[in-house]
């Protein structure tokens, strides 16, 4: 029956073009904005490492002062030099790395190239495998290497193809602010998306080009950046980045692979909280904090809140399109009221008219989601010429393409349900006879 | 065939209650053809549309072609509607939309029949109806006449076990009407049983019983004639 309630909508939609074609407008319009919009969301707030965020967190620690003291604060975002070397040494986790941000000059070997600085990351060996950076050639450094703070340096695809044409660079050297550092690997391309290991330099920002050993960083004293607070004084001649500053800069992340663990790390975190508050270092009563990447995320407001109101927006348009739809399809519906009164006399059951029509209305809803996702298109289009750091990232993906298409349907059949219903409580009798 | 034991059908409104049928009763047998007349408003229609389950009574028992119809649901009534009941209305009531293939397809559908098995069903009735050429056409670019035609090859498409006729010359010329009449009794000689509502009293002369409703209830307006004929002739062409 399915194959002749589909023939039978075509004849219908056929015979009145006009309103076949506002009612699949209506629906293109609502889809086309809701998937604009809900796709900007969905890549904005979702998940950078879907595999194994559940199991890599961020701790903190309340290293401030007493003067700004409340006992409702949040620790700070960030940890000191000093707590995170220690917490890295300790070695609690199944995984754990150090990182921060920094800006290097690369001196290029091709004469062709001139020299440049890009974005690089001083971190610790477990950085890679802790996030799953895929390598197309060599692999991380060794812990070894960071103690020694070694010259070694890994790469990203982009800069290999840069420097080196793409081909396994691995072995090869590359002068990095005067320095020559021995590359032992280069990744495969790797945007995770928000860049949620360090958000302080922007949420949907590049991943870096060049990755270095943290210990050689500080020994060879490479410029950072991103943020840095310091909660009090400090000698003149020690520097903000050195061991013992009071200032937080470092990103710390560190991978437990179950909720047992998890939960002895917290512990760990307040013994050690309770340690150096006992030591006279920490000021503040112990309060720490151990977030999974999505509730670090949710806890640093990473999706902005206008991209999460156009989403809403964007839903109630799709609803008061739907309410016109509601009505197109009443009007439709029950003009045949005279067909339906002979059909239910030749046999059809209130069911057999319910389906109907049913059909009929979803064949305007894939009608509707194939133009709204022409909209969508559009719309993401002039999203991606926003001057914004996500812009690159927005493009509709295959789930996205069936979620049109799924809520198109599924969005037609609910504006389809009452004009259907109307439509099969017609009473026979009474639509024969008033012929 | 068709028994109906003191039926009622009562419509009420906030205001009125109004009496359709009073404790009607009707037999038709199989192979019948009998004219339902009365006055307008005496409850014809309701009769009908109660026989051919377009409605339910409010009390009373209705059995058809011996099942108790009184307590089915709305699939039980529709299946029994498009397997045991032929309709053909004052007004055609054809889909303007489809020919008169599509037409007289219609019930076959919802009787879920195999493609094959309703062409050569569609094609049997519009050639026993004599607009076999005609198939492609679409209703408006039939005669009065014809589109009756086409209407009747849809009520005997599925081979039903009774017709119901609501007035079926009532919009159609002298010659046209006469035309109609004579397929209805070539049918019923071909041992249809046939219900026809009529205000045309020449026609319901032609019937073979008369049945006169009035305030509700029905009288029988001549004896009960020998039913055998119509039955013996559908045996002996058979």
């Amino acid at each position: 029956m399915f194959r002749y309630y589909l023939d039978l909508a075509l004849l219908s939609l056929r015979k009145n073009k006009v309103l076949t074609a506002l009612m699949i407008v209506a629906i293109a319009l609502g889809i086309g904005a809701s998937m604009t919009t809900l796709t900007v969301l969905r890549i904005l707030a979702g998940d950078p490492l879907p595999e194994i965020s559940d199991t890599l967190f961020a701790p903190q620690l309340d290293v401030g002062g007493k003067i700004d003291y409340r006992p409702d604060n949040e620790p700070a975002d960030q940890l000191t030099r000093l707590d995170a070397e220690a917490l890295l040494r300790a070695k609690r986790a199944d995984r754990q790395a150090l990182m921060t941000g920094g800006d290097v000059a690369v001196n290029p070997e091709r004469d062709s190239l001139r020299p440049f600085n890009t974005g690089a990351r001083y971190t610790s060996a477990d950085f890679f495998a802790m996030f799953n950076v895929p390598f197309a050639f060599g692999r991380s450094w060794q812990e070894a290497e960071d103690r020694s703070s070694a010259r070694v340096a890994v790469i990203s695809k982009e800069l290999n193809d840069k420097l080196f044409s793409g081909v396994d660079s691995v072995g090869k050297g590359l002068e990095i602010n005067g320095t020559e550092f021995r590359i032992v690997g280069v990744l495969e391309h790797w945007r995770p998306s928000p860049r949620f290991y360090d958000l302080s330099s922007g949420n949907y920002a590049n991943a870096e080009q060049v990755y270095l050993p943290f210990s050689t960083s500080r020994q060879l004293d490479l410029p950072r950046s991103g943020n840095m607070n310091c909660f009090d004084d400090r000698p003149p001649e020690m520097k903000d980045t050195d061991v013992g500053a009071p200032c937080t800069w470092i990103q710390f992340w560190v991978q437990l692979d179950s909720r047992d663990k998890a939960d002895a790390y917290m512990a760990f975190l307040r013994n050690y909280s309770d340690e150096q508050r006992a030591a006279g270092r920490y000021e503040r009563p112990t309060n720490v904090r151990l977030r999974s990447l999505m509730q670090w995320l949710d806890y640093k407001n990473v999706v902005p809140d206008d991209a999460k109101l156009q989403t809403y927006l964007a839903f109630g348009f799709l609803v008061v399109c739907l309410i016109n739809t509601v009505g197109l399809l009443l009007a439709k519906f029950l003009r045949r009221a005279p067909e339906i009164g002979v059909r239910r006399a030749l046999g059809a059951s209130r069911r057999a008219v319910f389906a109907q029509f049913l059909v009929e209305a979803g064949l305007i809803g894939i009608a509707g989601g194939a133009l709204g996702l022409g909209l969508a298109w559009l719309g993401l289009w002039a999203v991606r010429q926003q001057p914004t750091d996500y812009a690159a990232l927005i493009h509709l993906d295959l789930p996205m393409l069936l979620t049109t298409f799924a809520l198109a349907l599924v969005a037609s059949l609910a504006a389809g349900l009452l004009p259907a219903f109307r439509a099969c409580q017609i009473t026979p009798a009474m639509q024969l006879k008033s012929q | 065939m068709l028994h109906m034991r003191a039926i009622s059908k009562v419509y009420r409104t906030e205001l009125v209650e109004t009496h359709a049928l009073r404790a009607l009763d009707l037999h038709v047998r199989e192979g019948e053809f009998v004219a339902v007349t009365g006055p307008s408003g005496s409850g014809k229609t309701t009769f009908l549309n109660i026989a051919g389950l377009l409605e339910s009574s409010t009390g009373g028992e209705y059995e058809l072609d011996g099942e108790n119809v009184h307590h089915l649901g709305d699939n039980a009534r529709s299946r029994l509607r498009n397997r045991k009941i032929g309709f053909i209305f004052q007004s055609f009531n054809l889909i303007p939309d489809l020919d008169l293939f599509d037409n007289v397809d219609v019930p076959l559908r919802y009787r879920g029949m195999k493609a094959s098995e309703r062409k050569q069903r569609i094609e049997d009735a519009l050639a026993r109806v004599g607009l076999a050429s005609r198939k492609k056409h679409y209703p408006r670019e039939l005669s009065g006449g014809q589109q009756q035609r086409a209407a009747i090859a849809r009520a005997l498409a599925g081979s039903p076990k009774l017709l119901l006729a609501d007035e079926p010359t009532g919009n159609l010329d002298s010659q046209m009407a006469r035309g109609v009449m004579e397929l209805l009794e070539t049918l019923h000689a071909d041992g249809a049983t046939i219900v026809m509502v009529t205000h045309d009293p020449e026609l319901a002369a032609r019937a073979q019983r008369n049945l006169h409703i009035v305030d509700g209830q029905a009288t029988d307006l001549e004896p009960m004639p020998n039913l055998g004929v119509a039955k013996r002739t559908s045996e002996s062409r058979a």
